[in-house]
């Protein structure tokens, strides 16, 4: 326990130390407009980080969730289109995310399919769905109304609409994970699916559930990417699955499930969205930052590994040591 | 036919994990052409002293010597290369390949041209099973293999590369009389050809049936050598636990009340067939029968963990829905798996966190688990079934068999069942925790708890059943009440054989 502890620590550590940095070699870089930029910035990236941590912890994985959150921007404008009422069409949006996750939470939990292999499918199969029903064109026409909340600050502030979206869902998730009976079972399956049965947890039920929560914030996310870049687009979210994965994997959440914090997570979202603008401000292009995101991804692999065998090094090291001094 | 010199000299061994002394001061002799008895209660030490051998672990201080030169530690291949060989509980083959591909894996026979000589393999491999008077078909595929032949296969590895010292962990925990018997034999058959083997085994008869000398170890040292012979089962048992172990099935004499559980005609196809049977309250019905019988699959069904075909379960009267354990639980039935690591405990999950997981709707307030209440909970098991650990938060991948069992018991326990399932709930638990175990059993049925026991050790069968149910290859052979139960009619209903009766009788 005490190693997670100073993962998730550590990322914190980390966050405060890049944004410390960032403000000495660049004054924009602290500046409360740059705040609102980076919450907008990773604010997809950090809501669909929310159940996919759960996900992980249960030892499955979700690489749909870009393609969800594309088909359901694609929903929500097709749907604007065809009702004319906004509000029918974020209904539309988050119904087809649901749809998503309960169709990958079927494949893996009724059929007992891999959702490795299971959301490799539907993160193509969905991404499809987005070019058959916009084909190659953008749905732009977005109420202003609607597309300001994208955009523009909360009055008086410098944070964006998605701020307290954000802040609500990463608590609730966060309580739900760490002080709840469904908290407790999703740890308690990423640690022993087998000892889980026995103790009377529906695992089967538990995973189709975030499997359908995963879908429906992916869905969430759809929209506020469309009311970002005030439009609807097949190609949208692109490659989001990567950013979200890494930022779970780097939050200290363990790839085999049972080990992991949501504040961990949510750091880590953090440091990749100050990274991710620091480069941006030294006038790194922005096709390029993947490369934070893979990088990080690595390093969350890389890391724990490394340091166990330095212990062990140690280890062996100081009792060579004290083996030599009698 | 023992040397004068030890082959193997482990003197004051030390060895500490973090805070935790594993090993104070061990001392261990092995001569060539003995079989060695290593005991002590879980915890003692005695892994950790074999893990040394292995090259698993390397002591912190004291002296090894192999062969009159020292022991290199640390290392598994070293320890290998120096003739240490150590078989566990449950080998792991490579199931796919043959059984001459295993026991000769990465030191294949090549021929002159650098091919595998398949042909040479064959014959070696078949030349060594024989000298374990063993029949395996050295062609045969490792997979679908039982664990005790999967041993055998060691085993032969171990011949084939020349082993001095063979260390047996435990080997015969998982294994039928049979099996166990077999065992011995090919044990003995390694000490007559010179080798040094180490065997632990909590079944003291077979130590007494099998071994030359014995060590004991408590508390990580090393507390009496001596030989077999001149010695007893209460001795031991006393270095062992350092205290009298007067009543070792301190059973409670109780009226049995309600029907609890009423299964009938339950059958699962191929598996088992027409089971039926009651168990009242305040009453210990055993399930007795060789492993393999089916009597595991027979409690896991009933408890849902398995669908069955056909048959009926009820409990206090109204059916249970089959293949559904949370309908199970909430009528009060409980269930303390076969397998604790696997299936009874989250092992990176503290103590207060597995003992809670079953009952967390009712420790929580508003949807929110009320830690405090979750580690008052696990306090008060924890008293109550004496366990010893280091705080509630410890991990109980950290805690020693014995009391991870009774980490598996109190999240049972906590859930105030009408009905107590329990699988082989003394497997590989030392004798104090065992007795400790016993108590509790009985104290429960005492209390008009119905207590299903499934287990492999007719001793405890025997000194803790009211009834006991004798099972053969799915079927139920066999329901004998306490008086008539005898280890004779067990065994003859179990194996349906007459010649196999006497022979479990121990030392």
């Amino acid at each position: 326990m005490s190693r997670v502890l100073s993962w998730d620590r550590s990322v914190f550590v980390l966050l405060v130390v890049t944004v410390a940095v960032g403000a000495v070699i660049d004054p924009d870089f602290a500046g409360g407009s740059n705040l609102g930029f980076v919450l907008q910035d990773i604010g997809e990236i950090m809501l669909i980080a929310l159940p996919m941590t759960f996900l992980i912890m249960t030892g499955e994985i979700d690489l749909s969730v870009a393609s969800t959150a594309a088909l359901a921007g694609c929903v929500l404008g097709w749907a604007w289109q065809a009702s004319g009422s906004m509000a029918v069409a974020v209904l539309a949006a988050v119904g087809t995310g649901v749809v998503c996750g309960a169709v990958n939470g079927f494949l893996v939990t009724r059929l007992g399919l891999g959702s490795l292999a299971v959301t490799i499918g539907t993160l193509g199969l969905y991404r499809g769905l987005c070019y058959a029903l916009l084909g190659d064109t953008t749905v732009a026409d977005f109420p202003a109304g609607w597309t300001n909340l994208g955009f523009s600050s909360i009055p008086g502030t410098p944070l964006p609409y998605v701020t307290p979206l954000l802040v609500v869902l990463a608590v609730a998730f966060g309580v739900v994970l760490h002080l709840t009976r469904t908290g407790r079972w999703v740890f308690a399956v990423g640690q022993s699916v087998e000892a889980a049965r026995f103790a009377g947890i529906p695992v089967a039920r538990l995973k189709f559930r975030l499997f359908v929560v995963t879908g429906a914030v992916a869905g969430l996310a759809g929209i506020v990417y469309d009311l970002r870049f005030a439009s609807a687009r097949p190609d949208g979210a692109l490659g989001f699955e990567l950013a979200v994965i890494a930022s779970v994997l780097f939050g200290g959440v363990s790839i085999f499930g049972g080990v992991g914090t949501m504040w961990g997570v949510v750091s880590a979202v953090l440091f990749l969205g100050s990274v991710r603008s620091l480069l941006q401000l030294q006038g790194v292009p922005g096709n390029a930052l993947t490369i934070i995101t893979g990088g990080l991804l690595l390093a969350s692999v890389v890391i724990p590994v490394v340091a166990q065998r330095w212990s062990a090094f140690r280890e062996r090291r100081s009792r060579v040591l004290a083996a030599a001094t009698p | 036919m023992v040397d004068a010199e030890p082959l193997v000299r482990v003197r004051g061994a030390a060895k500490a994990f973090g805070g935790v002394q594993a090993l104070r001061d061990a001392s261990l002799e092995l001569f060539a052409g003995e079989v060695h008895a290593l005991l002590g209660e879980n915890g003692a030490g005695k892994s950790t002293l074999l893990k040394v051998l292995a090259g698993v672990h390397r002591t912190d201080s004291g002296e090894v010597t192999i062969g009159g030169g020292p022991f290199e530690q640390g290392s598994t291949r070293r320890s290998r290369e120096q003739g240490v060989a150590v078989i566990y509980q449950e080998p792991s083959l490579f199931p796919d390949l043959s059984l001459a591909e295993n026991v000769f894996i990465g030191r294949q026979p090549v021929t002159g041209r650098g091919a595998v000589d398949w042909a040479r393999m064959r014959r070696a491999a078949a030349v060594l099973f024989g000298q374990l008077g063993v029949d395996l078909d050295p062609d045969r595929p490792a997979r679908g293999l039982s664990i005790a032949d999967q041993q055998i296969v060691e085993i032969a590895k171990a011949l084939s590369t020349d082993a001095r010292v063979i260390v047996m962990d435990e080997p015969t925990a998982a294994l039928s009389a049979s099996e166990s018997e077999r065992l011995l034999d090919v044990a003995r058959r390694l000490r007559d050809g010179g080798a040094a083997v180490v065997f632990v085994s909590h079944r003291l008869d077979e130590v007494f049936a099998l071994c030359d000398r014995l060590t004991v170890m408590r508390d990580g040292a090393t507390v009496h050598t001596c030989p077999v012979a001149g010695t007893d089962a209460g001795e031991v048992v006393r270095w062992m636990v350092g205290r009298e172990l007067t009543d070792l099935f301190p059973k409670t004499e109780t009226t049995p009340g309600d029907v609890v559980l009423r299964v009938r005609g339950l059958t699962t196809d191929g598996v088992f067939d027409d089971v039926s049977f009651d168990v009242r309250a305040g009453e210990i019905v055993a399930f007795a029968g060789l492993v393999g019988s089916g009597r595991s699959e027979v409690v896991r069904a009933v408890f849902g963990i398995d669908r069955y075909d056909s048959g009926s379960v009820e409990v206090l009267g109204s059916p249970l829905p089959p293949a559904d354990p949370r309908a199970a639980l909430a009528r009060g039935v409980a269930l303390v798996p076969e397998d604790r690591r696997q299936q009874g405990l989250f092992m990176p999950a503290s103590i207060a966190r597995n003992t809670a997981v079953v009952v967390l709707s009712r420790l929580a307030r508003r949807g929110v688990v009320r830690e405090r209440a979750e580690r008052e909970l696990a306090a008060h098991w924890a008293q109550r079934l004496q366990l010893r650990h280091g705080g509630l938060d410890q991990p109980v991948e950290r805690l020693s068999g014995g009391n991870q069992q009774k980490v598996v018991l109190a999240k049972w326990l906590a859930t105030d069942p009408r009905l107590l399932v329990v699988d082989e709930p003394t497997r590989g638990i030392d004798v104090g925790t065992k007795a400790e175990v016993h108590r509790l059993l009985s104290e429960q049925a005492g209390q008009g708890l119905a207590v299903l026991m499934v287990s492999s050790e007719l001793p405890e069968v025997l000194g803790m059943a009211d009834r006991v149910l004798v099972m053969r290859e799915g079927r139920l052979m066999a329901t004998l009440d306490r008086a008539e139960a005898t280890q004779e009619r067990v065994m003859l209903a179990a194996t349906g054989q007459a010649s196999v009766a006497g022979e479990g009788s121990a030392a």
